[in-house]
């Protein structure tokens, strides 16, 4: 790949008390993608999305961000980077106009008015722009998080869960906005849980207990892992799905609404299983490529906890 | 880490003082808690707190129904510090009526006592005062000699004048005297704007910084260039301008309400007051950098006040501690601060006078600054 490289880094480390909690990240993300970090919850996602923009100081590792080193020059990338965090941190008690105005202050913006303006009327809020930002719906309240963290014209976008626990209709507006950025040059480092919105991102990194388990592009990962899958229907799947756990012999049963999603990497003792189980009569086998969900739950069933159930984000 | 050095930017740090005024406005509890305290204090402390009592319930067991005794427990009743509520007849019942605070002074005339007296034999009355309020029992003693005084000047005429030259006719014997400083309204007020400032301004600026990183909005802060120096002044600056507003009103109302002079050098309570606001802030600051929620930042702000009202001298007298109280309480800014104020305020002292009330109070600042900065995170490590 010869794409100019906004993000590389390698061995990044980041030890809170005896854990790492990120441990020798490699990554490379360039320059107008929309890079999506997966993985459950504490798994490291946001602690290096926090070592991208210079609020943690890494442990170990080294690299550049925006061509500059993402140690010693932690502040010149603040200027460059807009980070929305998890939760929503703009000042519930200040007006929509005041909170921007007040990041653009922050970022020394010159134009101030004009700007926070321009900003209020993209977000279609032209008429409440004096509004509290604390009586914002949740939808609502994670656009201007947005709108905020863009009001300097950052180079890259740094957005940690911004979609969590806000409705599928204000999801994909969200995710529209960010194709947008990115169309324009800007280069988006996203983390989510949602397999919906990992597989809108141009490239996928899947991380568990603070290691990266794979990366590449969304639909080339379940390949890369050479998962195959059949589709099981039909009646009783509780029974089944016991029953074929219990045997031992498929690779990975999961459940998906009213289908049985039976997954592994050795594509012949499926084939044979199936043919088994047709024979039966009593459900539907047909195979099917292997979606991302799959591909992850089998990831993370191989993942070694390293460091138990309690680990921090 | 090298990191390269970044220069101190106005506008951002009037992008913070602005947003904190805004925030000052739109929380009206608050806004009028800053305001309500100093008056509220005032007249708590001011009314309610009386180091010279009067009207203290007294009892007399009076073995001698003389000229000379009526005269004395007549002067007692009319100084107003002493309430007689009664006459006891046993020394037993006396000491039951002090144990049970049905009264906190007892008058006990031995028989004879006129007679002893003009005979020269300088009998013995005994005023037993209950000293578990020591305050209160002080200024009952205190009292007592004025009274005795006043009643030998009406009584020790006509045949018992000859007496009069003689130094003292009789011996007042107090049983558990106290002895405490003379603490009055006019004392206790000055000192009371040390202890409220104090505690508003090392509370509203601990749990201002602290709702930044509760609420999560620091994360965001300090995601942006802003630098510690910009965001503490910023954030400081507004509290600075509160307790001018407390002061104000404060002194209006000590004026109004206790009459309390102002005899001494306006610039140097000037000079003194701003400095030991800059201090409590950047105190309230530290604290801030301790507390993780905005509940820890109240408790730890109420862990430094209670040691500014017990070891600085407002609540009891400086000299009376014994030395390791003495060594806190001059680490205490409140210390310093309240000897400037009454000072200025009732000794009439100019600016070389609190010299060295000042000198200590910046020492105090430059290492409560110096901490805070250094425990002040950057970053979220």
């Amino acid at each position: 790949m010869t794409r100019e490289l906004a993000i590389s880094v390698t061995g990044l480390t980041k030890i809170f008390g005896d854990r790492k909690v990120v441990d020798g990240f490699d990554m490379e993300v360039a320059k107008g993608t929309i890079y999506g970090f997966l993985g459950p919850n504490g798994s490291g996602k946001t602690t290096t999305i926090r070592m991208m923009c210079g609020l943690l100081t890494p442990d170990g590792g080294e690299g550049q961000c925006l061509g500059l080193d993402i140690i010693r020059d932690s502040r010149e990338i603040k200027k460059r980077v807009g980070y929305m965090t998890q939760k929503f941190s703009l000042y519930e008690d200040l007006t929509i106009a005041e909170n921007l105005d007040f990041v653009a202050r922050m970022f020394g913006m010159k134009n101030r008015k004009a700007i926070v303006a321009e900003a209020v009327r993209d977000l279609g809020l032209e008429g409440r722009a004096g509004q509290l930002a604390g009586t914002l719906s949740g939808g609502w309240k994670q656009r201007l998080a947005l709108a905020a963290c863009m009001i300097h014209n950052p180079d890259l976008l740094l957005l940690d869960e911004p979609t969590a626990g806000v409705d599928p209709k204000a999801r994909r507006d969200f995710w529209d906005e960010i194709r947008r950025l990115a169309a324009k040059g800007v280069t988006v480092l996203v983390s989510t849980h949602y397999m919906d919105e990992a597989v809108q991102c141009d490239h996928i990194a899947y991380i568990a207990y603070g290691k990266k388990l794979i990366d590449g592009a969304a639909n080339a990962i379940p390949g890369q892992i050479g998962l195959s899958t059949f589709v099981v229907t039909g009646p009783e799947l509780t029974a089944l799905e016991d029953r074929l756990e219990a045997e031992g012999a498929a690779g990975q049963v999961i459940r998906f609404g009213a289908e049985l999603h039976v997954s592994g990497t050795d594509r012949a003792a499926l084939v044979a299983l199936a043919e088994r189980e047709r024979a039966r009569g009593s459900h539907e086998w047909t195979e099917k490529r292997a979606g991302l969900e799959e591909a992850f739950i089998y990831l993370m069933a191989g993942a070694k906890d390293n460091f138990g159930a309690e680990v921090a984000g | 880490m090298r990191r390269k050095r970044a220069l101190f930017s106005f506008a951002r740090f009037l992008g913070v003082l602005v947003k904190e005024f805004i925030q000052m406005k739109r929380d009206r509890v608050t806004f009028g808690m800053m305001i309500g305290i100093p008056v509220m204090q005032l007249l708590l402390f001011g009314y309610a707190i009386d180091t010279d009592p009067h009207n203290l319930p007294t009892l007399i067991e009076v073995a001698d129904e003389s000229p000379v005794v009526r005269s004395l427990t007549a002067a007692m009743d009319t100084s107003d510090y002493f309430d007689f509520i009664g006459i006891v007849t046993s020394e037993a019942e006396g000491v039951e009526a002090l144990k049970d605070g049905m009264a906190s002074v007892i008058l006990t005339v031995p028989p004879a006592f006129e007679r002893d007296m003009i005979r020269g034999l300088v009998p013995e009355i005994l005023l037993t005062v209950d000293a578990s309020d020591p305050v209160a029992a002080s200024g009952a003693i205190g009292a007592m000699s004025g009274v005795v005084e006043t009643a030998m000047a009406q009584s020790l005429t006509g045949a018992l004048s000859g007496s009069a030259s003689t130094d003292a006719p009789f011996d007042l014997i107090v049983h558990r005297a106290f002895n405490a400083e003379q603490e009055t309204s006019t004392n206790i007020v000055p000192g009371l704007l040390a202890i409220i400032l104090s505690m508003t301004m090392i509370l509203i600026t601990a749990v201002a910084i602290v709702r930044e990183s509760e609420k999560g909005t620091m994360e965001s802060l300090i995601a942006t260039p802003v630098l510690a120096s910009e965001v503490m002044l910023g954030k400081i600056l507004p509290y600075v301008f509160v307790g001018y507003v407390q002061t104000f009103v404060f002194l209006l109302a000590a004026r109004a309400l206790f009459d309390v002079p102002f005899s001494g050098s306006f610039l140097a309570f000037f000079a003194g007051f701003n400095l030991y606001i800059v201090v409590n802030l950047a105190i309230g600051f530290l604290v801030s950098t301790l507390a993780r929620t905005q509940m820890q930042a109240m408790q730890l702000s109420f862990f430094t006040i209670l040691p500014t009202v017990l070891l600085s001298g407002f609540m009891f007298p400086f000299a009376a501690m014994p030395g390791w109280a003495q060594a806190l309480g001059t680490a205490i800014p409140a210390t310093h601060f309240l000897r400037l104020v009454r000072k200025v305020m009732l000794k009439g002292a100019g600016l070389p006078e609190v010299a060295g009330n000042m000198g200590a109070i910046a020492v105090i600042l430059l290492i409560v600054v110096v901490v805070a900065l250094r425990r002040y995170r950057q970053t979220l490590d």
